[in-house]
């Protein structure tokens, strides 16, 4: 078998077997100050891709495609050390850029894991079980007497995911439970007094879950040294680089001041009739029909309200009113009152928290008696089609928009839905933030206001 | 510290005039066993207990959080003063709670839990849709073995797959059941090991808006959920559930089941036939097991290929009686839950540990309550022996339960897990000391 060569070295003409870095150490290489910048950039929209692929739904096998074309399109070098280099030194420049806060560390560490997972998903079975022992995961196979007494219940496993038990010789792993937790989330392993029995082929989850930790501690420690130490030595030099970095390719950003304005409470009935996209409007509908609405849709509304603009107070007062014929203002003050203040920053550890991305939105699990979540994922199709109509788009839209959520492609459907609704066409890419399609909505609505023009609004 | 005082301190139920009882928690597993332990064996930790999170719900709602005890007297002591409504428990944090605005948020020196049990909430309202005995806070012996099934599916799964031993289950006073899983394994996993042990349990994903809640995709199921069906869940269904709800006897309840059929033809089929079918047939046989047995045998004949039939049946049964967890519950580690042996203020009922071995004669209806112990207490006057107070009342047997099936295998653990660690410190620094 031969010897797979990890990058470390970096001076070597023999043409390697390219496996992945693991980004252990920043390397000892020379950069050039616009490489610095112009690999970073590739490789953030490789990272941006790979965002835009998880927010709309996209299958494994759909990822792996476009993590291959991204990589492809963005990171390759005819010389194999050269195309090393940068996928090192890009990953590491932007550590610098996305330390800085948690919610841009989340990010980062989401989008480098994913990328390294299908990564390592095309790498050979000898590479892929080279880089295990680089991570010194201490797991060993198990032994073929302990096989013949699981083997049933392996093979069950399998065949409850399509799949079959791979040959006599299989390879499993046997490995502690809490070192696999999205194999046992998803019922992929068996699992018997606390060990779970990992085949070869979901080693990626094993590798995957030391792969962020490591990364999710290093970028903390990235942090630190930044602002302790590198940032002034850097001031200069790289400094500028990272802010400029940092600024113009955040993706919805809501750290910026609100670009909306402010909304009040007067203005949300109108305002929901015209404007919110449909998970919004459903939860509006929901509040308003049952003067109440569990955590998960409080949360997923309230703080929309906020990121479009609706105040402390005001929301206070928004909520109170709504839940009055259920609940007394004592009671409200003392069961509600608290989270809603807990999510403007004002309550224990005081952290100003921003609305929920669509990905997030789609991805979530409403269940019983709960309205949030995506309803051109969640709802039933006939729901979906009964909610467009009440929007009030034609049927011919309508096709449209279920054609995408057929396919998966749930932020275009809710595209779509903005363009039947306002009659107007707009930058799919630019949509993928919630508040921005109020933004764009409203927007749209105050341009017709100052001409005098009647915007469609939907029939009841 | 003796375990004669660590055990009264836990279960002395002193009776406050008319109304209030405060129910000492039986403490949890190490909390008391560290103070135990404290002074008794030099690897304990002392600040163990200091540093666990208690809240108090108080009369008219007060509601405070971040309570903190150092020893078990305080902790009894505040319980009698303030008389609260309800205990939680929380996690144990990194620092003693009472001092965690001295902490910062994050980077090194922060306040965070640092061990929690893992724990799940199961409310019999999250069944609503699937009971028509009851609604809302009700709860009857018809709809209870919902609460029943629920826990013999999950704690054997706790048992055999995860392999955690100390598991505690209590009635919630009123309308559902807690688990506390107690192991320090359990104690210490993080949170993202606590959602995928609940996404593992976790099979009906709906709501009112979604038709199919269940989805058991796959020719064949997962050996978790193939051993609850066979074991628990087609079992009751079929001998329980399914008759005493009434579930296929009239055209709005059977209508339920016929919408989970993916294929329309077969579900008009079937309800064709129901329809024709109004009164009972000639036989005497329950109208709803006559009728499953024909869905069962339209559903799974070999006429059936396509794939989202061959597991409809499961589906069914899986929609109406697979444990519905509440997620969020589980998932996090701040998260506070009503502490054992508490007082249901709304029913008055204790919160007791029912035997997952013996669940099926568990009775809600049955469960003793504050007045009625007040009444045992008075009518059995002063003993002598405060430690036996609560043995000649109704509430003995489930102190003596909680005492031996729980407490103690617990604490010898505990006990094992101390002195296996410090021998194993003692073997290191033995080692960086040889050079």
């Amino acid at each position: 078998m031969e010897v797979v060569q990890s990058h470390r070295t970096s001076s070597s003409n023999n043409v390697t077997v390219s496996t992945l870095p693991l980004y252990r150490s920043a390397p000892p290489l020379e950069v050039r100050l616009e490489d610095f910048e112009l690999f970073a950039m590739d490789r953030l929209r490789v990272l941006k891709g790979i965002s835009d692929g998880l927010g709309r739904g996209k299958k494994p096998e759909e990822m792996e495609k476009l993590v291959a074309d991204l990589w492809k399109a963005n990171m390759r070098h005819p010389q194999a050390n050269e195309e090393a280099n940068k996928d090192i030194i890009s990953h590491f420049v932007l550590r610098l850029v996305y330390c800085r806060t948690e919610e841009l560390r989340k990010w980062f560490l989401s989008m480098e894991t994913t990328l390294f997972r299908y990564r390592f998903r095309f790498e050979s079975s000898e590479a892929q079980r080279a880089l295990m022992s680089e991570f010194k995961l201490p797991y060993k196979a198990v032994s073929n007497a302990e096989f013949e007494s699981v083997k049933d219940k392996l093979g069950q496993v399998a065949r409850s995911m399509g799949q079959t038990l791979a040959s006599a010789d299989a390879i499993f792993y046997k490995v502690p439970f809490e070192e696999v937790p999205e194999l046992v989330a998803g019922r992929r392993v068996f699992i018997c007094k606390g060990h779970a029995y990992v085949a070869m082929n979901q080693v990626v989850s094993l590798v995957v879950t030391q792969f962020r930790s490591y990364l999710s501690k290093a970028l903390i420690l990235t942090n630190r040294k930044w602002t302790s130490t590198v940032r002034e030595q850097e001031k200069d030099r790289l400094a500028p680089i990272v802010e400029a970095l940092c600024t113009s390719y955040l993706g919805p950003d809501y750290s910026q001041p609100n670009e909306a304005g402010e909304i009040s409470v007067k203005d949300i009935d109108h305002i929901a009739k015209t404007s919110f996209p449909l998970c919004m409007r459903h939860l509006f509908e929901k509040v308003r029909e049952d003067h109440h609405l569990k955590h998960g849709g409080r949360m997923q509304l309230g703080l929309f309200l906020k990121g479009v603009g609706l105040k402390l107070d005001d929301a206070l007062a928004f909520w109170k009113a709504e839940f009055a014929p259920k609940v007394s203002a004592e009671r409200f003050d003392k069961e509600y009152a608290y989270n809603i203040r807990h999510n403007y920053g004002r309550e224990g550890k005081r952290t100003d928290y921003t609305p929920y991305s669509c990905q997030k939105i789609i991805s979530s699990t409403p269940g019983v008696g709960d309205h949030h979540g995506c309803p051109y994922r969640h709802f039933s199709e006939e729901n979906l089609r009964a909610a467009l109509v009440r929007m009030g788009v034609s049927s011919r839209a309508v096709e449209d928009v279920m054609d995408k959520v057929r396919n998966r492609h749930y932020q275009l459907a809710c595209t779509l839905t903005f363009e039947a609704v306002h009659g107007s066409s707009c930058d799919a890419e630019w949509f993928c933030g919630i508040r921005r399609h109020f933004q764009a909505s409203v927007g749209i609505v105050k341009y017709f206001a100052l001409w005098a023009v009647p915007v469609p609004v939907p029939a009841h | 510290m003796t375990t004669e005082e660590a055990e009264t301190g836990r279960d002395d139920m002193v009776i406050d005039g008319a109304e209030q009882a405060n129910a000492v928690p039986d403490g949890f597993d190490a909390n008391y066993l560290r103070i135990y332990y404290d002074g008794k064996h030099p690897a304990c930790d002392r600040s163990y207990f200091g540093r666990r999170e208690f809240s108090f719900t108080l009369e008219n709602d007060i509601y405070i959080r971040f309570q903190s005890f150092n020893s078990v007297t305080e902790l009894e002591n505040s319980i009698k003063e303030k008389c609260p409504f309800k205990i939680d428990i929380g996690p144990v944090y990194s620092v003693d709670p009472a001092k965690r605005h001295a902490y910062a948020q994050g980077g090194d020196n922060v306040f965070t839990p640092v061990e929690r049990e893992l724990v799940f909430d199961i409310d019999i309202t999250d069944y609503d849709d699937v009971r028509y005995c009851c609604t809302g806070a009700d709860v009857c012996l018809e709809c209870w073995p919902l609460m029943t099934i629920a826990i013999k599916v999950i704690d054997t799964a706790l048992r055999d797959d995860f392999g955690f031993n100390h598991i505690l289950w209590v009635y919630s006073g009123r309308r559902g059941v807690h688990c506390w899983v107690c192991d320090g394994k359990a104690r210490r996993l993080t949170n993202e090991q606590r959602a995928a042990i609940a996404d593992y349990f976790r099979v009906y994903k709906g709501n009112e808006n979604s038709h199919k809640k269940i989805s058991l995709p796959g020719p064949v199921l997962h050996p978790f959920l193939a051993r609850s069906y066979t074991e628990v869940l087609k079992g009751f269904f079929e001998a329980k559930l399914l008759p005493n709800q009434n579930l296929l006897s009239c055209q709005e309840r059977y209508e339920k089941i016929l919408e989970m059929i993916p294929d329309a033809s077969v579900a008009s089929e079937l309800r064709g036939r129901w329809q024709e079918n109004k009164r009972a047939s000639m036989s005497k046989d329950d109208i709803n097991l006559v009728r499953w047995e024909q869905l069962k045998s339209v559903l799974q004949s070999g006429k059936q290929k396509t794939q989202g039939l061959r597991r409809c049946v499961e589906e069914v049964v899986f929609s109406f009686t697979y444990p519905r967890l509440d997620m969020e519950v589980s998932k996090h580690m701040n998260h506070l839950l009503k502490a054992p042996f508490c007082v249901h203020p709304k029913t008055g009922r204790v919160c007791v540990p029912i035997d997952p071995n013996n669940c099926d004669e568990f009775d809600p209806t049955t469960v003793p309550t504050l007045t009625q112990l007040l009444e045992e207490l008075n009518r059995g006057g002063l003993r002598q022996d405060a430690e036996d107070e609560l043995d000649g009342t109704s509430l003995g047997e489930s102190v003596k339960f909680f005492r031996t099936s729980f407490l103690q295998p617990l604490l010898k653990s505990c006990k094992e897990e101390i002195e296996s660690s410090y021998i194993a410190k003692l073997q290191q620094s033995k080692n960086t000391l040889s050079w």
